[in-house]
């Protein structure tokens, strides 16, 4: 019963309120430049998800073995052996989206929201704690990179999905051609969509605090 | 707000000043007038209607987000309407309605209303429209109607008749005078965009503001001096007066000069800090017509500015009085390295 209010909450702290793109920032790079189709998101959040949780539960077997003082640099080398197989089944089962994630797959290695997890959470975690960390943890990442994908494809080019569905790969046709607001794809409408997105997000996070506050001051008269 | 609201006063003497930024907001407008009736002759009632447009799209915006927000009502000190007015004389006359209706969203939501409205954004909301709708509609944006042959009032119009902006990048970049004479250039019978062709008009306007004492001298003055020197002291052939009189005329450099840079909030306080403005706002604009790929540097270099405002009005504050010269400069010694800047002491 613990454990599993202990999860919930870990679920709201990743997705939302502690969410590593829209709330702590980190790992912004990979952020920014694949989101430019949703198609993209998801090849980037997939193998976000699958390296940090593997990462997570090696590190945290390893974690009695590792001396303190090397941790970042061991966090580092097992996180790169999970993003060079990540990396190898992109290659090998979808060439067509490793080659358009490109440079930023081998990068996750030295991505700073895996990073801090692994040398974090895991070091210091039991292997169940730390699996459940780093899988949330990345299902926020996922989350936050899908919704910005999602936005700057359809404002951007006006479709959805491209490079998966519809005819020959070209998306899902929403807004009319011409229509879209081409600098969304530039890597300047990434700046600003997910700076429109923080926004919201402090914006909401900053009304439930006021809600709560004002329910507690209730509860006590 | 209403120019009407008293302010009580604290210790004497106090005269109480009819303007506000309800009155001050209203100059500009009427200094924009005369551009638009030059518009109009040039280019047909679609000029009229695409500015009523945008000023109807800003007035909503800002009306909605505010309403939306709950905060007060800000419709009634027209900077909205004046974000309007500026956004379309920077936009073709060509360009279909629904294009400027996204700019005006871009201008009033993103650029004013987020960052916490009237005096609290950090770029010119018209501009910063201008350089969004540059990136985001590059083709519509940049086909100019040809003056006198009046273009139809449909949503967009394809069959207008078109012709070349004399700011083209062919025409900075190598050096090519356009075909319109000095003349022409300097009434507006050439292409371009709505507003801001006709260098006689927007003249006048701006020595309206001056002489209300709306806007300062320095700025303006400065900005055009710096494209005026550049441009004379490094021509791309012609010979040096002609080239720096087309350079002077084309382009929406008056209008970015008055209008645009002297706007309030994004423009410097201090007297050094506004020339420092002035001075940055013509290198840039000379900078990127020479070597830059888009066909004009105004909006670009007053935005480049607009970023650097704060900095610039610590760079020109006034010598405290008395402050001496020692304590001046351990007070920017200790500002230069991280400390809070408030006090020399």
């Amino acid at each position: 019963m613990k454990m599993r209010m202990k999860i919930r909450q870990q679920l709201k702290e990743g997705l939302f309120t502690r969410n590593p793109v829209l709330v702590q920032q980190m790992g912004l790079c990979p952020v920014l430049a694949v989101s430019t189709s949703l198609c993209n998101g998801i090849g980037m959040g997939l193998s976000v998800l699958a390296v940090l949780l593997c990462s997570s539960v090696i590190v945290a077997l390893l974690r009695k073995i590792i001396p303190d003082r090397f941790r970042v640099l061991c966090c580092i080398a097992v996180t790169a052996i999970f993003t060079t197989a990540a990396g190898q089944l992109l290659q090998s089962f979808f060439p067509p989206l490793s080659d358009r994630l490109g440079i930023y797959v081998p990068l996750i290695a030295l991505n700073s929201m895996i990073l801090s997890r692994t040398e974090t959470f895991a070091f210091r975690s039991r292997v169940d704690a730390a699996a459940v960390d780093g899988a949330v943890q990345a299902l926020g990442y996922a989350m936050a990179l899908l919704l910005l994908c999602a936005v700057r494809e359809l404002l951007g080019s006006g479709t959805l999905g491209g490079g998966l569905l519809g005819a020959g790969g070209a998306g899902i046709r929403i807004l009319p051609e011409g229509a879209g607001l081409r600098v969304l794809v530039l890597p300047a409408g990434g700046f600003l969509t997910l700076a429109v997105l923080i926004a919201a997000t402090q914006y909401i996070l900053r009304r439930m605090a006021e809600k709560n506050a004002a329910a507690e001051k209730e509860a006590e008269l | 707000m209403n120019g009407k609201h008293r302010l009580s006063a604290a210790s004497s003497p106090h005269i109480c000043s009819p303007f506000g930024t309800r009155s001050l907001m209203l100059d500009v407008l009427i200094a924009l007038i005369p551009a638009l009736c030059m518009a109009v002759y040039f280019y047909g009632p679609r000029a009229l209607i695409l500015t009523a447009i945008s000023v109807g799209g800003c007035e909503f915006m800002e009306f909605a987000y505010r309403r939306l927000m709950k905060k007060s009502n800000t419709l009634g000190d027209l900077s909205a309407a004046i974000t309007g007015v500026l956004l379309a004389f920077v936009c073709p006359v060509t360009l279909p309605y629904w294009i400027i209706l996204i700019g005006d969203f871009f201008a009033i939501i993103v650029v004013k209303q987020l960052f916490g409205g009237l005096g609290k954004n950090f770029l010119n909301p018209a501009l910063a429209a201008h350089a969004f709708l540059m990136l985001c509609y590059p083709i519509p944006m940049t086909t100019w109607a040809k003056p006198l042959e009046w273009p139809g009032l449909g949503i967009s119009v394809p069959g207008a008749v078109t012709c070349a902006a004399p700011l083209s990048a062919e025409f900075m970049g190598s050096g090519i005078l356009p075909d319109a004479s000095l003349g022409d250039m300097f009434v507006g019978n050439i292409g371009g965009c709505l507003g801001e062709v006709s260098a006689l008009m927007l003249i006048i306007g701006g020595a309206y503001l001056l002489i209300r004492g709306v806007i300062r001298v320095r700025i303006p003055l400065a900005f055009i001096g710096t494209v005026a020197a550049l441009t004379f002291l490094f021509p791309q052939g012609n010979g040096h007066l002609r080239w720096m009189l087309y350079s002077l005329l084309g382009g929406s450099l008056m209008l970015g000069a008055f209008f645009m840079a002297t706007d309030y909030v994004t423009s410097p306080v201090t007297a050094g800090g506004e020339l420092f403005f002035g001075v940055g706002c013509g290198l840039f604009t000379v900078l990127i017509r020479y070597f830059g790929s888009y066909p004009d540097g105004v909006s670009h270099a007053i935005l480049i500015m607009n970023s650097t405002v704060c900095l610039l009005d610590k760079a020109g504050m006034p010598a405290r009085f008395g402050v001496a010269a020692g304590r001046r400069k351990a007070f920017w010694k200790k500002f230069r390295a991280g400390g809070k800047g408030e006090d020399a002491s």
